[in-house]
């Protein structure tokens, strides 16, 4: 590639990461306006339920569920928004800012992918090799996966939280560690490189969605909670949080579905350990040697390998595993930052001095 | 949408036969009161223990287990460890003399071999081990077992759907009753359904259970945890690491002596080596040129050998990054690799007492290397020389010198000498890589009367104080350009034999196959039954869920639009619910 001219394919690829910055920018103002609408909406729609409420009180009762009448407001929004949750596409609530936010963030996806795309030519091997490299394919995999659960799941009330996340480490990335394309070192000439760190990535986004929906359970469990204990006193509405909650599943199923994300990347995770311990029979004459990175793969897998039993605990489902899934990607964000930057180890292929 | 079973309905469910059995405390178990009795005080001691094992083996204490394995497997990440950087190790002892010596107490530099690590997770398979026997003993049961009478009651099931179809007469609603089920029966069957019929006068019914598969896997998942453990623990025993040096043209044999450095496993035969010579004909290394991103960067390291088993005849092969070479069960991995200038130091007769290629040690990715020769014999006192090896010497702006480049583009030898007592007489093991000048004398380099000797290849130069000469001998083949082979090469190998490996791999693919079916493979239940109703038949069709099930209601619609579908009688169309 000719050093001096301006335009190389890298510099092409720096050029479409810092246009997808600014379009993901914009999708998460969208997002973010969308959640302010659904909160009013949601005033509008308690109104209207409130009168329903008689009718929707017979149908749960028939249902089987007696429960007592508190809790019937709150598991009748809940069977709103849960059968919103599985809306196919076509008959999907119309949210016009959500819907504005959604293509934003499609279009920022496709300079992000060229972005990625131009960098792998560009360096002439898959570009996730050091850690500006790993960043742009691992924040890319976050958005392709959240995508591609939209066509199954309305997921789009956590829009802004992919988008956020994606710009704060998107923009980190192309701002902090941006590094030249430079031949890749020995260890890395591996199969391994290409099925460890793209599944380690993969089963981040899918680990992002959890921890999302965890967050959002943990919220909404708070509201019901609140919302039930005002029926009861009948002290009229108190302060329940964020108002766009109203619109939003139920705690139980935020849960269940978060508790899906997980089990998938679970899956993903184990296979990066073993794919990784492979790869370090191999380049490193051991499988396993506690090496820094290899203790943190490993916390985290023991991580949610606690949280899938929390779920099956008495007296731990709920609260105190959507917890652990929150401290589960709390770890591996901080295996990929902190320790990539300041841990010593084997695993030296950060690219960063 | 359907959710776990609350606990209120399985207490609605009859159940002649639980299909799996579940630690007390799982959230889909009902056996609260049952801990709650072993629970009473007024037990002996046979009941503590009961009462202690049942603790051990509950899910809460697993799981507080597994929580604490993960915070205790931290610090290990934070403080270097002896086993992965034993030399870190030792440079914190130096950087925090108070310190480390209280954390060494703490076993912090042996995290993963600590009592108290080592603890948890001891406990940690006990409990592992306690809770899953019995549930394989049940699981053994339940795979013999016949599916469930039907509920009296299937509506109060989370999942059911009713067909009301209307027959010509009585006797017809009779047969068609039973076809409906017979056809459910069928239909169940083939969708990999454990079935079984529960007749009783006008109802009748088919239950039906799937996903034993579920119970199975998990099964499999965490006895191959416990097999991962064996592995790695008898495994290691069987497992020796060793560590070898050798230079272009030179020979190794597999035996305890040729070593330079040996840890054997503690069921290890020491004598018992296979035997084997490996020879390094070439080693060969491409660097990035200058003018380049990464100038300087190595990268395709090969060490071309001959390989010798014994009675056979010799062979070639190659030991890559990333691509071990295997012989005889072992593995032999490239780990470094450096030059070693051959210097031949004569007497002032001019009578060789030294003739040998030395390892210089790589100080920095430019190849500046650090190297010790010691003459023990054959001068008039002991002799040592310690100094660099630069390939391409460069000043650097401190007036010192340093390699810019990790080819031989310029390459130089500096050399400090010092005459006394090497200390090698002591019977104290001495690293061939440093020299101890307590008791010698300093005749050349910084702070002496001479300058540090400084030599090109084929070049000689005389030692201070008349002890003789040193030459660096050029090595080049004839017909080379420039500096190109003067200098001989040498590797590092490490030679492994792992009994551990293929074990522990087949145990891990075998844990993470359970993991798939335990995670996704859905346990369910399923009732198909049919009442006589004068000359109408009510069908019900019920689905339970075991454990997490998102797709039950949709099995449950499928399965019953078909079924309904393949019925004789009017069409459907007197849906009820
Ligand atoms: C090394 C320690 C352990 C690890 C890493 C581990 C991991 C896991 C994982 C990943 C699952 C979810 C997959 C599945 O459902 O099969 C699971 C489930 C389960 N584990 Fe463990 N486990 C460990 C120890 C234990 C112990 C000691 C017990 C008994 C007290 C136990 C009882 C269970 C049970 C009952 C389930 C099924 C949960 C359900 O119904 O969904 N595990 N375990």
């Amino acid at each position: 590639m000719p050093e001096t001219s301006v335009f190389t394919l890298d510099s092409v690829s720096v050029l479409l990461v810092w246009t997808a910055i600014a379009i993901y920018a914009l999708a998460f103002v969208a997002y973010a306006v969308d959640l302010a609408r659904r909160g009013a909406m949601a005033v509008e729609v308690k109104d209207a339920a409130a009168k329903d409420a008689r009718v929707r009180e017979r149908e749960v009762v028939m249902a089987g569920a007696g429960h007592g009448a508190s809790r019937d407001a709150v598991a009748a929004q809940a069977l709103g928004g849960e059968s919103a949750l599985d809306a196919p596409i076509g008959r999907r609530q119309r949210l016009v800012w959500a819907r504005i936010g959604t293509s934003l963030t499609v279009l920022g996806f496709l300079f992000h992918l060229g972005a990625d795309v131009t960098r792998g030519i560009a360096a002439g091997r898959v570009p996730w090799s050091n850690m500006y490299e790993f960043a742009l394919t691992g924040t890319l995999l976050i958005v392709a996966v959240y995508l591609a659960v939209l066509f199954r799941y309305d997921l789009r009330f956590l829009g802004t939280f992919i988008t956020g996340l994606v710009v704060v480490l998107l923009g980190g990335t192309a701002i902090w560690f941006y590094t030249d394309i430079v031949p890749l070192m020995d260890p890395l000439k591996s199969v391994w490189l290409v099925i460890h760190v793209f599944v380690a990535s993969l089963s981040t986004a899918l680990f992002a969605l959890a921890f999302a929906l965890s967050v959002l359970q943990l919220m909404q469990a708070r509201r019901e909670r609140k919302t039930a204990a005002a029926d009861a006193s009948a002290t009229g509405p108190a302060k329940t949080g964020p108002r766009f909650l109203r619109t939003l599943p139920s705690a139980d199923a935020l849960e269940s579905l978060a508790y899906r994300f997980a089990i998938i990347g679970f899956i993903f995770w184990t296979f990066t350990l073993i794919a990784g311990a492979i790869w370090a029979n191999d380049a490193w004459g051991r499988y396993w040697g506690f090496d820094t990175k290899e203790v943190w793969t490993f916390v985290i897998w023991v991580l949610y390998a606690g949280y899938i039993h929390a779920r099956a605990t008495r007296g731990w489902r709920g609260a105190r595993s959507a917890w652990l899934s929150i401290i589960g990607f709390t770890a591996v964000i901080f295996n990929f930052t902190i320790v990539n930057m300041f841990f010593k180890g084997l695993h030296a292929y950060s690219g960063l001095s | 949408m359907s959710r776990p079973l609350s606990d209120d309905s399985t207490a609605a469910v009859p159940e002649p036969v639980e299909g799996t059995l579940r630690p007390d405390d799982h959230a889909d178990g009902g056996r609260a009161e049952a801990s709650d009795d072993v629970a009473q005080p007024a037990l002996g001691a046979i009941g503590w223990l009961r009462w202690g094992w049942r603790q051990l083996t509950s899910m809460r204490t697993a799981l507080v287990l597994l929580l604490l394995l993960a915070i205790a497997a931290v610090p290990g990440s934070l403080v270097p460890q002896r086993g992965a950087d034993p030399n870190g190790v030792t440079q914190y002892f130096n950087d925090n003399p108070d310190l480390a010596p209280i954390l060494d107490g703490l076993s912090l530099f042996d995290v993963y071999t600590s009592p108290w690590f080592s603890a948890i997770y001891i406990l940690l398979f006990i409990s592992l081990v306690g809770c899953v026997i019995p549930r394989t003993k049940h699981h053994w049961k339940a795979l013999r077992a016949k599916p469930p009478r039907t509920p009296a009651r299937l509506s109060r099931l989370d999942v059911h759907r009713t067909e009301v179809i209307e027959a010509t007469d009585d006797a017809d609603a009779a047969t068609l009753a039973t076809s409906a089920v017979a056809s459910a029966q069928q239909h169940l069957r083939k969708n990999g359904y454990r079935v079984a019929r529960y007749d009783t006068g006008r109802t009748l019914s088919v239950s039906a259970e799937r996903g034993y598969l579920r119970e199975t896997g998990n099964l499999v998942f965490h006895a191959a945890l416990v097999g991962v453990l064996l592995a790695v623990g008898i495994g290691g025993g069987f497992t020796y690491t060793g560590q070898t040096v050798i230079i272009e043209g030179r020979t190794w044999v597999n035996t305890l002596l040729d070593y330079t450095s040996f840890n054997p496993g503690r069921f290890v035969d020491e004598d018992g080596l296979t035997p084997y010579a490996l020879t390094l004909d070439r080693f060969d290394v491409t660097y990035q040129p200058l003018g380049t991103e990464g100038a300087g960067q190595a990268g395709d390291f090969v060490a071309n050998l001959t390989t010798q088993r014994a009675g056979e005849a010799p062979e070639s092969g190659k030991v890559r990054v990333n691509h071990p070479l295997e012989m005889e069960g072992d593995r032999i991995y490239l780990m470094g690799n450096g030059y070693a200038p051959t210097l031949t130091i004569r007497d002032a007769d001019g009578q060789v007492v030294f003739s040998e290629s030395v390892p210089f040690l790589p100080q920095d990715t430019n190849m500046t290397s650090l190297g010790v020769v010691k003459v023990p014999d054959g001068l008039p006192e002991q002799v040592g020389l310690v100094g660099f090896f630069y390939p391409t010497q460069a000043p650097l702006s401190t007036g010192a010198f340093a390699s810019a480049y990790p080819a031989l583009v310029n390459p130089v030898v500096s050399l400090d000498v010092y005459v006394g007592d090497l200390g090698i007489d002591g019977g104290i093991p001495r690293s061939v890589y440093t020299l101890d000048t307590s008791e010698m004398e300093k005749l050349a380099g910084r702070g002496a009367d001479v300058d540090a000797l400084e030599l090109a290849p084929g070049e000689t130069a005389e030692l201070p104080g008349g002890l003789g000469t040193i030459t660096f001998e050029n090595e080049a083949p004839d017909g080379a350009s420039g500096y190109d082979g003067s200098v001989k090469r040498y590797v590092s190998l490490s030679i492994h034999r792992d009994a551990a490996a293929g074990w522990v791999l087949v145990f891990a693919v075998l844990a993470t196959a359970g993991l798939l079916a335990a995670l996704f493979v859905p346990r369910r239940r399923m009732w198909v039954k049919a009442t006589v109703e004068g000359h109408t038949v009510r069908v019900e069709y019920a689905g339970l869920a075991r454990g997490e099930d998102p797709a039950l209601a949709d099995a449950v619609d499928q399965f019953a639009q078909r079924h309904r579908a393949g019925l004789s009688g009017p069409p459907p169309g007197a849906r009820v619910d």
